[in-house]
């Protein structure tokens, strides 16, 4: 049996929710299905804390917005692209409000905006501090109103069927069954997020593991701009769970060893009691983790089992201001670091946290491959250039989401029925797996020992400061993993919900994806944004003001170019926060 | 304190085996570990093939709620200090099949979802364009903590009637159904009410009130259930007075 439909969407949190309805909407007539190797509301989506971006307020400016992402992004986004986000984000916002989504609010009932790091405005809509958790179950509960979105909860997508340079389906391993089927589609729009488990220390969910990534690489569709990697300033030691900027938005500050506010000796300002917007603790994010790695340097930070740290101060927020505002934060210290952050300082360092870098697309979400999107993390348009403002992603999602499903459908309605060439191809893939199950005969490695190993190399080599040094050696150590991943070993051979075989399949997605990242950054010799090379250390607009472009050559190495910047109206210029 | 602690872990292979078995396996005692990380431990270092969801590891997504110690709980946010000296029984969450090893098959309660209409209804629908819908504070608070539900089954494992009757639409579906009937933006409670007279919507429940007790988000879908038991009878009473238009 082989499923057909119309568009296909890989990844149901809130770029593919967004999308599949916007497909639904578009055009009721066609077939559109959900594949997701989760249950759609377990989606990475749903760990969101602090916002969504959109301008609302009356003295603020989509020009304003535009500025701010632009700036931060270190001159490196589409200012095309950055132009149709601004002015789209408020009204996805809103037909989430009309969707039920409990935006927090103002005593009359408006929906109420707090500030956010690296915005001049306050334009940061939140749900307290839940804000994707209740996104993404606002987008899944409207998503079951629409008959005609079909879904394949827990599917496990291996590979995209590609004939003659147009995208044509999916083989997918159904977890519960272990059956392999192809699901042939006009349209496959990847929905998939993002990689944070490439690093050992990441606030990301154990299933952001790059396989949309992976599986556009693998199609032959390039990824962009790989070397921009986000640490998030504020993760829990221990487990890395993120603790949310609008903790710093609502007035914490960040302390070293010493109790002292040390971000005013890195040009961000200086230090007042109350938050001010684009200073400080509000400064952009790969500023503040930059700093933190300046402070360890100087011996200003204090050493724990998990490496060192500095201090969040809330104490002086109150507990009334923490628990409306900050509940989650509240409850995650306490359940996972057994601290009350009333009284007591929250510990925390920098955390691997997103990918600026994604699978090349255009303003509409199609990728160079006829028949394929993206949106999303696994996407980059790109709105986030070398660094992304906290609070951009979330719209990110439904602004591109929609974008991507109505340029989807359009699509779909021209397109004609797939090849029977791509039946063989799914015909292929299903004996590569059914040997993969077979033939892991004992005597390899464990997947787990690799992507240990994997994670470290990329912590070493590609961290917030990286250099030629430390880069041309991780690229060695991930081509020597390679390897021993061809050999490693399964336990398990059942087919019936084998998550070692999808632990397997998810660390050959985060090998190519490391990869990327390590190649894209080797050849980028300046610094932007995230990308901080101790070799480089100045921005070099005239030769990098350009996307990387990583293409996977037939032999399976990388082939790394360059494509230029849009810019409208905003000449680069220098950043400047906190004067 | 010792540095290790047992897990007593349910197993169970359909492919090999006909009835579940249990397995001990010995994980460090770490100070911050959770059950999660103790099952994770196993899983990388001692035995590939233990299966088990888990996905944020912050009590978010929903997805690792199995029983420990006989209570439903999320994985990720019970510690094993919390059980030491040990061991600690780990079991797939009751109530549901088991498709393997700690994974169960939720998949009738993915059914009934949609029939309780989890979404904002309204006779018209007022363009984006017109700007947001009016909530104060205090109405946002009215349906607030229904909102919180990460649909993580532990309601569902906790309940005894859902468990003696599978066709109960259970305390997840019913909390869903009075947050957006309590939203000041819908107009869809009587629809909703119909479904939940219905079909064994409401009356299976014996207030019992186990699933509000093992909610790890503070929802309280028993107070949910009796509120909505109120509104159906005084709603079926009102049917034989008045004809359906008059409602």
């Amino acid at each position: 049996m082989t499923a057909s439909h119309d568009v296909l969407l890989i990844g149901g949190g809130g770029a593919g929710l967004r999308a599949a309805i916007a497909v639904a909407e578009t055009n009721p007539e066609l077939s559109v299905a959900v594949v997701s190797k989760v249950y759609p509301m377990r989606s990475h989506t749903v760990s969101a804390e602090g916002g969504a971006a959109g301008v609302i307020a009356d003295d603020d400016t989509l020009d304003e917005h535009a500025y701010d992402t632009i700036s931060g992004s270190d001159w490196l986004c589409d200012q095309d692209a950055v132009e149709a986000f601004v002015q789209e984000a408020p009204e996805e916002l809103l037909r989430l409000e009309h969707w039920g989504c409990p935006w927090s609010r103002e005593p009359d009932g408006r929906v109420a905006v707090r500030p956010f790091g690296g915005m001049k405005n306050m334009r940061t809509w939140f749900a307290a501090d839940k804000t994707g958790f209740h996104m993404l179950h606002t987008l899944f509960q409207t998503s079951l109103k629409y008959d005609g979105v079909r879904r394949y909860d827990e599917w496990f997508v291996t590979k995209l069927l590609v004939d003659d340079g147009r995208v044509h389906g999916v083989v997918a391993v159904e977890l519960m069954s272990g059956r392999i089927e192809a699901i042939t589609a006009k349209t496959v729009i990847l929905c998939t997020g993002g990689c944070g488990r490439v690093f050992p220390f990441t606030t990301n969910a154990n299933i952001k593991t790059g396989d949309g990534m992976s599986l556009a690489y693998r199609a032959g569709a390039p990824l962009k701009d790989m070397e921009f990697v986000q640490y998030h300033p504020t993760g829990l030691p221990f487990t890395g769970i993120l603790i949310t900027e609008a903790a710093r938005a609502e007035g914490g500050w960040l302390l070293n060893k010493d109790g002292y506010r040390y971000l005013q000796d890195y040009d961000l300002g200086k230090p007042d009691p109350h938050p001010v917007l684009r200073s400080m603790e509000l400064g952009p994010r790969d500023r503040l983790s930059q700093a933190f790695e300046h402070e360890v340097e100087k011996g200003r930070t204090t050493d724990t089992p998990y490496g060192p740290i500095v201090h969040l101060d809330l104490r002086h927020l109150g507990a009334k201001v923490i628990d409306t505002k900050l509940p989650f934060v509240r409850e995650l210290c306490l359940q996972y670091q057994n601290i009350d952050p009333v009284q007591e300082l929250v510990p925390v360092r920098p955390v691997v946290h997103y990918m600026m870098g994604g699978v090349h697309t255009d303003i509409d979400g199609a990728t160079p491959l006829g028949g394929l999107y993206a949106a999303g993390e696994v996407a980059c348009v790109s709105i986030n250039g070398a660094n992304r403002l906290g609070s951009n992603s979330l719209p990110e999602c439904l602004v591109f989401g929609a974008r991507a499903g109505r340029a989807a459908a359009q699509y779909a309605a021209e397109a004609g029925e797939p090849p029977s060439a791509v039946q063989a191809q799914a015909e292929d893939e299903r004996r590569r797996l059914e040997r993969t199950l077979a033939d892991r005969a004992g005597g390899g490695e464990r997947i787990s020992t690799i992507r240990s190993e994997m994670q470290q190399v990329m912590e070493d080599s590609a961290g917030i400061y990286r250099s030629q040094d430390s880069l041309a050696k991780g690229a060695d150590q991930l081509a020597q993993l390679q390897e021993r991943f061809r050999v490693a070993d399964l336990d398990d051979r059942s087919r019936t919900f084998n998550t070692e075989l999808t632990a397997m399949l998810e660390l050959q997605a985060m090998l190519d994806v490391a990869e990327t990242m390590v190649q894209s950054a080797l050849r980028r010799e300046e610094s932007r944004g995230a990308h901080q090379r101790t070799d480089f250390p100045a921005r070099d607009d005239a030769r990098f003001l350009a996307h990387s472009l990583v293409h996977r050559n037939p032999d399976g190495s990388c082939r790394v170019e360059y494509l230029p910047v849009t810019m409208t109206r905003w000449p680069p210029g220098e950043r400047v926060y906190g004067r | 304190m010792a540095d290790s602690i047992t897990l007593q872990v349910t197993r169970y292979r359909p492919e090999e085996e006909s009835e579940p078995t249990i397995q001990e396996y010995d994980v460090p005692l770490g100070r911050q570990w959770s059950v999660l990380d103790g099952l994770n431990y196993v899983k990388d270092q001692i035995d590939g093939t233990l299966s088990f969801r888990w996905s944020c590891r912050m009590g978010i997504c929903g997805s690792c709620g199995m029983t420990v110690n006989g209570e439903p709980k999320l994985t990720c946010g019970a510690f094993l200090t919390d059980y030491a000296p040990g061991p600690v029984r780990v079991e797939p969450l009751a109530n549901f099949p088991v498709i393997r090893d700690l994974v169960v098959e939720i998949g009738d309660f993915i059914r009934k979802l949609p029939s309780v209409q989890p979404w904002i209804v309204r006779e018209e629908e007022r363009p984006v364009s017109e700007g947001e819908y009016l909530q104060t504070p205090e109405e946002l608070d009215d349906y607030q903590q229904y909102s919180m539900c990460i649909n993580c089954m532990l309601c569902y494992a906790a309940c005894p009637v859902y468990g003696l009757d599978p066709e109960f639409m259970g305390p997840a579906a019913i909390a869903l159904a009075q947050r957006y009937n309590l939203d000041s933006r819908d107009e869809g409670s009587r629809e909703r009410l119909d479904v939940l007279i219905e079909h064994e919507g409401i009356w299976g429940c014996t207030f019992v009130g186990e699933c509000t007790a093992v909610c790890p988000k503070g929802v309280d879908p028993a107070g949910a259930i009796q509120r909505y038991k109120l509104t159906a009878a005084t709603e079926t009473l009102k049917s034989f007075l008045l004809p359906r238009g008059a409602r």
